[in-house]
């Protein structure tokens, strides 16, 4: 069994422990402890029933931690006032780990690295590693998120929306230090939509696969970005677009628009085209107004000037990003693109340097600068 | 989730409102002074925002390459640098608000008659990894 399949059975096991009457912050330390075990253990004697072994070393380890307290007595007292455990599937467990580990309670940043280790079974130092920070720093992170969820009890209906949010934030982190976390959010987002029917779930997975179809022809070996029009389409992966597509358009045919889907939508449309200049552009459009319709958010009307751009020419899509705010990120490189294609390179070179001057991070400054060099040179 | 750069300066930043350098504080403020410093950290570390704080110090040279098969030039310090970092701390917090936020609230450390500096901290946020989503 590999280190994801074993993973996979985080929350399941969490689940069983807290409906065991465990509370969640003693529970999820003993899960981790119990994987750890199972890591260095199962290689060389591997179990017949991998979740029932977790199951009993988990409970084993966790019984250590209480009894190791001072506060013994406390906690069975509390015990008593915990349900008994029921016969509930162990989907609404993982459903309902989701919840807690993206409870509105907890900042952003505290419910990505809670949702990574209670659901997703990392360690604190994969996580510090993923996220460049030290492990003192990340382990206080879970720590006070768990405190912070103290109170929650598990079967406290939560907000779908609030899930995906952190694991959209997951998968765009992209990947450093040992785990790829896209990798790891789209897991994260298939366990998600077979605990839970959703129009959206299904909408942000399909948007994921997409994306990360289109990987190997992101950036060059040496970590130059590429941009979709000059990508080498023969790298995109085709079962992550079937799939995607696939799961797309199950979502779609729900009739319960969102986001996104609406985001999957655009994203399966530049799958379908073979070659940049086959990109059905004004389909691309209508789906970035619904996308503004749902969301009215700055970024989407940013790329809807650029698709407006391509749909009805660049003094069109000037014209669309004249109505928003300037200070936008990458307004200037959108700005600077149009220029270019009507025409006007002195500006769009202007543009480009002003763009990379504010680009948030290396890849795209250099990018930027490469244009701005190119155009001058001409 | 972002990393973000408090600088502090020797020289280089705009003049704080207690301005009286430290060695004419007396002892007690200077202990306060630390103590503030070392709880500051402390906090940071509990929050889970801290990642790295260091100290400089003010001397250093400057160094340029001299051509294949020489030593590099050593020069300085320059007494006429006008912009002289002493340290840094590096945190991981979850908006730019947060970080002006702390470094407010580091620019209140106590100083002469244990009143808040008010000293200037230059705030830089660090070049991210590109984000998936931007195409």
């Amino acid at each position: 069994m590999d280190d994801v399949l074993l993973r996979s059975l985080t929350p399941q096991v969490l689940g069983i422990l807290v409906r065991r009457g465990a509370d969640f912050a003693t529970a999820e330390d003993a899960v981790q402890e119990a994987l750890v075990e199972a890591v260095r253990g199962w290689p060389a004697d591997p179990p017949r029933d991998p979740k029932a072994w977790l199951v009993t070393v988990a409970w084993r380890k966790f019984l250590d931690a209480t009894r190791a307290t001072t506060s013994r007595r406390r906690r069975e007292d509390r015990f008593e006032d915990e349900p008994a455990p029921g016969l509930v599937p162990a989907q609404d467990d993982t459903l309902a780990l989701y919840f807690l580990c993206a409870h509105p309670s907890l900042t952003t940043s505290a419910a990505v690295a809670l949702t990574l280790r209670a659901v997703g079974g990392l360690t604190t130092r994969q996580i510090a590693a993923a996220y460049l920070v030290p492990e003192t720093t990340m382990a206080q992170r879970i720590t006070r998120a768990k405190r912070t969820v103290a109170g929650v009890r598990l079967d406290q209906p939560g907000d779908v929306a609030t899930v995906l949010r952190v694991l959209y934030l997951v998968f765009n982190e992209g990947y450093s230090g040992d785990v790829d976390l896209a990798a790891e959010a789209i897991r994260l987002t298939r366990q998600l939509a077979a605990a839970v029917q959703h129009p959206e779930v299904s909408g942000l997975l399909a948007l994921m696969l997409l994306t990360h179809a289109r990987r190997p022809a992101r950036t060059t070996p040496d970590g130059s970005l590429v941009p979709l029009a000059d990508q080498d389409r023969s790298r995109w992966d085709t079962g992550l677009i079937a799939e995607g597509i696939t799961i797309l358009q199950t979502a779609l045919a729900r009739d319960r628009l969102g986001e996104f889907q609406a985001q999957a939508a655009i994203a399966a449309l530049h799958a379908d085209a073979l070659a940049a200049a086959e990109t059905d552009w004004v389909q691309i459009l209508e789906w970035y107004d619904e996308l503004v319709a749902l969301t009215d958010n700055p970024v989407a009307r940013l790329n809807r000037a650029v698709a407006v751009g391509e749909a009805d020419g660049p003094r069109a899509g000037l014209a669309a990003l004249a109505t928003l705010d300037d200070s936008l990120p990458r307004h200037a490189a959108v700005a600077a693109y149009l220029h270019e294609r009507d025409g006007d390179l002195a500006t769009a070179a202007r543009l480009y340097a002003e763009a990379a001057h504010r680009a948030p991070n290396l890849a795209e400054r250099d990018h930027l600068t490469r244009q701005a060099a190119r155009l001058n040179q001409q | 989730m972002a990393k973000y750069l408090l600088l502090k300066h020797y020289r280089g930043a705009p003049a704080p409102v207690n301005n009286v350098a430290m060695d004419r504080w007396t002892p007690t403020e200077l202990e306060d002074h630390f103590q503030f410093m070392r709880d500051f950290s402390a906090r940071l570390e509990a929050s889970g925002e801290m990642v790295d704080a260091q100290a400089l110090a003010p001397e250093g040279s400057w160094v340029r390459y001299d051509g294949e098969g020489r030593p590099p030039v050593v020069d300085g310090p320059f007494a006429e640098t006008k912009d002289l970092i002493a340290g840094w701390m590096v945190i991981d917090v979850d908006s730019h608000e947060r970080a002006l936020e702390l470094a407010g609230e580091l620019s209140a450390a106590p100083g002469a008659n244990g009143e808040p500096i008010h000293e200037w901290l230059e705030v830089r946020p660090f070049m991210s990894a590109p984000p998936t989503f931007t195409e």
